[in-house]
């Protein structure tokens, strides 16, 4: 198989303006002739929902949650960057773009993320207009702050509600299509196979969670913004609902999945209390900013930290990185978080945990300025704790967080199968191997508002497509496929209930794929989980029945996915014979030990072909080629 | 330390419900209330009965999705905390404690604790929004605004639609709900064009769907778990009257 990027060539900064001039357009009278499924309604795909509505066209969209409302994007709490330069800081798109492709350790496409860092304009301009109520300076004009990897000002932010802000922004677009009647919303249903007719995309089967009744919609088009994949690792900053099925079902259909292996650890989460633990909670990255990140100098010193001295303490990641300090990226962070830890020179109970330090800011700016800054953050960290981060450090350690990795789309954001567009964090794209903080909201908002509105009219003029209906032969093959997993996992009426599976899965996962990886131990976990998936098919416990709300069902049919995929991440994970970014092998660091790429034999997304469960996929790769930013060793020194 | 439950069973819309007993000998005070359910949905499944129907997501008290009553009181005992993010260190062994969904007219029971809140979303669809298309936004620092204003905006703005405001109040009204979009909106120089129609189009489809009328009990306020203030209410009938005499 070919993969063609689209990629446009030539001058970078009027790449994305030729390629859009060379597009097709549908003719605006023509657009409610179209039907196109958006699942997700997240950031990318509430904008995208609402934003196609708007052109005209006929939507349907879909999600888990009661409410689109809801979606995970609702957690984000930190910011979005935008290139505005408002501080005169010296940021530029060219700036952006270059910090994400280097951030992103050279494994993203440039032509990507060249038009990412130009549209981050326009979103803060779209989100404004819409009412998100940014930080505001006394001026009345926009604030913003650095986040983590960058040295200039480019984050936009609402208190630590970010997220939650720019969702009911696109949400309540969202709403007003669907009271417009231009967008027909399905809450509470669940996408469980992708339709495909004569190898394009036509629909979707879903199961309604409130019902259970399973049934097939057709479309022209099918968009899926469902999110990442890193709940395959059970504990995981994401929300419990957060799954991969949609992506999964998609690539058994024939979608490549692109960089599995490229998942990201954030460094500031609240650590592990008990095994009864069901989620992790992430501390906003941009508590970095202000706060001094720290273990005790000595090894196993188990006195409160007000009690060590200055002198005993060992501030690392300033020691070691000092033009960056607290503010080096998310791998970097976390991975030093480890080895302080693995020295034995870990904090609190379990010895997993580091100190992220306020007192010195507090000092510098008055508790009433941080708490202006982080409020809500050191409430939720007190909620959870018990403890007060105004008069003692916070404890944190990293979690499973972002996943760079997703199904292989390209420049138009369609995978290989026609008519199936991928966008937000469920495509593979802007990230490379490492995602900059602030840049996830950045860029599904970019896929939903700007992008995929302009590209998707180019399939759709080019096209035609004859009706399809429930009849059709692909969409009874798809529902009795939805129907036999059903049936399969409430039959197996086993002795295990789905909870225990995920978390033995997820345990093998973070021991064997998670911060720091090998060779040896990748294969164990290659060997572990095949024989687990099988036991869990055959022993694991759904109790109720297929007809009605039955959250252990859902939960059960996730599960059964991400065993799949945990298989596909471990085998990528091996297969990539070099570090970079968040995939970082132990077997090839510098002597400083860091990441160490392999740009001669490494520099490609590897996009793998589905060829049966527990079958070895097909390998394709997109070699990535570097016009602009030249590869070099990444050095936040 | 040991909690007994008592939780609303109910199989779906059209079951009576009833409320069951159960006993939890071991709870670990470091625990969320969330985590105790899932302990104890996993000993019902070790026992073959079915486990109790929840909503949840984010366990991070930002998606709204999460809420029941505990000993009559929205979100438990704790102000300003969703049930998610209440923790067991606030209870003491040998508590009893009952758990039912939210009730309202407006809110029909779905299964156990869930309930359906779409009316919330037909709220927001109503009128809910600033109408700008995509890409035809200006400059962002073209419109200025107070930071006081943005704050105060933003207070509002915090709001998570989880409903624990129509659950606790006597009328079943969605007035905080309600008043703290329109004060959102209300408050920012972009929110001004479509003030008034907003205000009628919200508050007429909280009456179709069957809310109460607000009859300032404030019961709302002291279970918010993002804390919205009643001011907002206020903001919402100023807003209301004056599009109403405006002839809107
Ligand atoms: C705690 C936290 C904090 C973060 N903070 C930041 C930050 O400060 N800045 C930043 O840039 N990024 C941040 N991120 C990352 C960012 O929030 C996410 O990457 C981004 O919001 C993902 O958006 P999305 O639209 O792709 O997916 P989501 O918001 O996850 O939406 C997925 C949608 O798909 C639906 N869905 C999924 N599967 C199905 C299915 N099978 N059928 C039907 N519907 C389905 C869901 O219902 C939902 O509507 C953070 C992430 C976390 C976890
Ligand atoms: S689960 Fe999201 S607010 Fe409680």
């Amino acid at each position: 198989m070919e993969l063609n990027s689209k990629s446009p060539s030539g001058p970078i900064e009027t790449r994305w303006e030729r390629h859009r001039f060379n597009l097709k357009l549908v003719n605006p009278s023509n657009k409610r002739k179209y039907t196109i499924i958006v699942v997700g309604s997240g950031l990318a795909g509430g904008s995208a929902a609402a934003s196609l509505a708007e052109l005209g066209y006929n939507v349907h969209c879909f999600c888990f949650q009661d409410s689109p409302r809801r979606a995970h994007s609702i957690a984000a709490q930190g910011g979005i960057n935008a290139a505005k330069n408002y501080h005169n800081d010296g940021d530029s798109i060219y700036r952006l773009f270059y910090d994400t492709v280097k951030g992103g350790d050279f494994r993203a496409r440039e032509s990507n993320v060249y038009r990412l860092a130009g549209i981050s304009l326009n979103i803060i301009d779209q989100c404004v207009a819409q009412g998100v109520p940014f930080a505001r300076e006394y001026s009345g004009y926009l604030d913003n702050r650095s986040f983590g990897g960058a040295q200039v000002s480019r984050t936009f932010y609402a208190r630590g509600q970010t997220g939650q802000q720019l969702l009911l922004g696109a949400y309540q677009a969202l709403e007003r299509q669907i009271g417009l009647g231009a967008v027909k919303m399905f809450p509470r249903t669940e996408m469980l196979d992708l339709i495909v007719v004569d190898g394009r995309a036509r629909g979707i089967v879903t199961r309604d969670l409130i019902t259970g009744k399973i049934e097939s919609h057709f479309a022209d088009a099918v968009v899926l913004g469902t999110g990442g994949y890193g709940n395959a690792y059970y504990l995981s900053t994401n929300a419990k609902g957060c799954n991969a099925t949609a992506i999964w079902r998609a690539h058994k259909r024939g979608a490549l999945f692109a960089n599995p292996c490229f998942t990201q650890i954030h460094p500031t989460c609240i650590p592990v209390s008990g095994e009864y633990q069901s989620k992790l909670t992430l501390m906003s990255e941009s508590l970095r900013n202000d706060g001094r990140v720290w273990v005790p100098a000595k090894k196993g010193d188990k006195r409160a930290p007000s009690q060590i001295p200055e002198g005993e303490r060992d501030y690392f990641l300033e020691r070691k990185y000092p033009s960056f300090g607290n503010l080096v990226p998310r791998d970097v962070a976390s991975r030093n978080a480890k080895a302080a830890c693995d020295e034995g020179r870990g904090v609190g109970e379990t010895g997993l945990a580091v100190y992220l330090d306020f007192r010195d800011a507090i000092q510098r700016l008055g508790a009433s300025v941080i708490k202006e800054r982080y409020g809500n953050l050191f409430d939720m960290y007190n909620r959870i704790t018990g403890e007060d981060p105004y008069s003692q450090p916070m404890r944190i350690y990293p979690a499973m967080h972002y996943t760079m990795g997703g199904l292989w789309v390209d420049y138009n954001l369609m995978s290989n199968v026609p008519g199936l567009y991928v966008i937000g964090e469920a495509n593979f794209t802007d990230h490379g191997a490492n995602r900059l903080g602030a840049s996830a909201l950045m860029q599904g908002l970019a896929d939903g508002y700007f992008v995929l509105p302009n590209t998707i009219g180019d399939y759709l003029a080019s096209n035609k497509f004859e009706k399809v209906d429930a009849s059709h032969a692909a969409a009874r093959e798809a529902e009795a496929n939805v129907n036999q997993i059903t049936q399969r996992l409430l039959g197996a009426k086993g002795k295990r209930s789905v909870d225990s599976y995920h978390r033995e899965l997820g345990k093998i996962m973070w021991e064997h794929c998670g911060m720091a990886r090998n060779a040896e131990g990748l294969k164990q976990a290659l060997a572990l989980i095949p024989p687990l998936r099988e036991q869990y098919w055959s022993d694991v416990r759904v109790l109720g029945t297929g007809e009605d709300l039955n959250q252990s069902l859902e939960k059960a049919g996730r599960v059964a996915d991400f065993f799949e995929l945990a298989e596909l991440i471990c085998r990528d994970a091996l297969d990539r014979n070099e570090s970079c970014g968040g995939h970082f092998r132990e077997e090839y660091q510098t002597p400083e030990g860091e990441a160490a790429r392999d740009d001669e034999h490494y520099a490609y997304a590897a996009a793998w072909e589905f060829q049966g469960v527990g079958q070895p996929p097909l390998l394709h790769k997109e070699p990535l080629t570097f016009e602009y930013v030249h590869p070099s060793q990444r050095s936040y020194k | 330390m040991r909690i007994t439950l008592h939780i609303w069973r109910q199989r779906n819309a059209n079951d009576a419900g009833k409320m069951v007993r159960y006993e939890l000998p071991n709870v670990n005070h470091e625990m969320s209330f969330l985590e105790m359910l899932d302990v104890l949905n996993e000993d019902l499944i070790a026992k073959n009965e079915e486990p109790v129907a929840f909503d949840h997501d984010c366990r991070e008290g930002i998606c709204g999705m999460c809420g029941c009553m505990v000993n009559g009181m929205a979100h438990g005992p704790l102000p300003g905390t969703t049930l998610c993010q209440l923790h067991m260190r606030h209870f003491k062994d040998g508590d009893e404690l009952y758990l039912e969904p939210w009730r309202a007219k407006a809110f029909p029971v779905v299964k156990d604790l869930v309930v359906d809140r779409t009316a919330f979303d037909r709220i927001i669809a109503a009128g809910g929004y600033i109408s700008v298309a995509t890409g035809s936004a200006p400059d962002g620092n073209a419109v200025m605004v107070p930071k006081e204003d943005a704050e105060r905006s933003m207070d509002a703005a915090a709001c998570i639609g989880c409903g624990a405001c129509v659950a606790m109040c006597p009328n079943a009204a969605a007035a905080l709900f309600t008043g703290a979009k329109i004060a959102h909106l209300g408050l920012l120089p972009q929110g001004q064009p479509e003030r008034q129609q907003r205000a009628i189009a919200m508050v007429a489809q909280a009456k179709q769907e069957l809310f109460g009328s607000c009859t300032n009990m404030g019961l709302c306020e002291a279970v918010c778990p993002k804390e919205i203030k009643l001011e907002v209410i206020a903001r919402m009938n100023g807003d209301f009257i004056r599009a109403s005499l405006s002839g809107r």
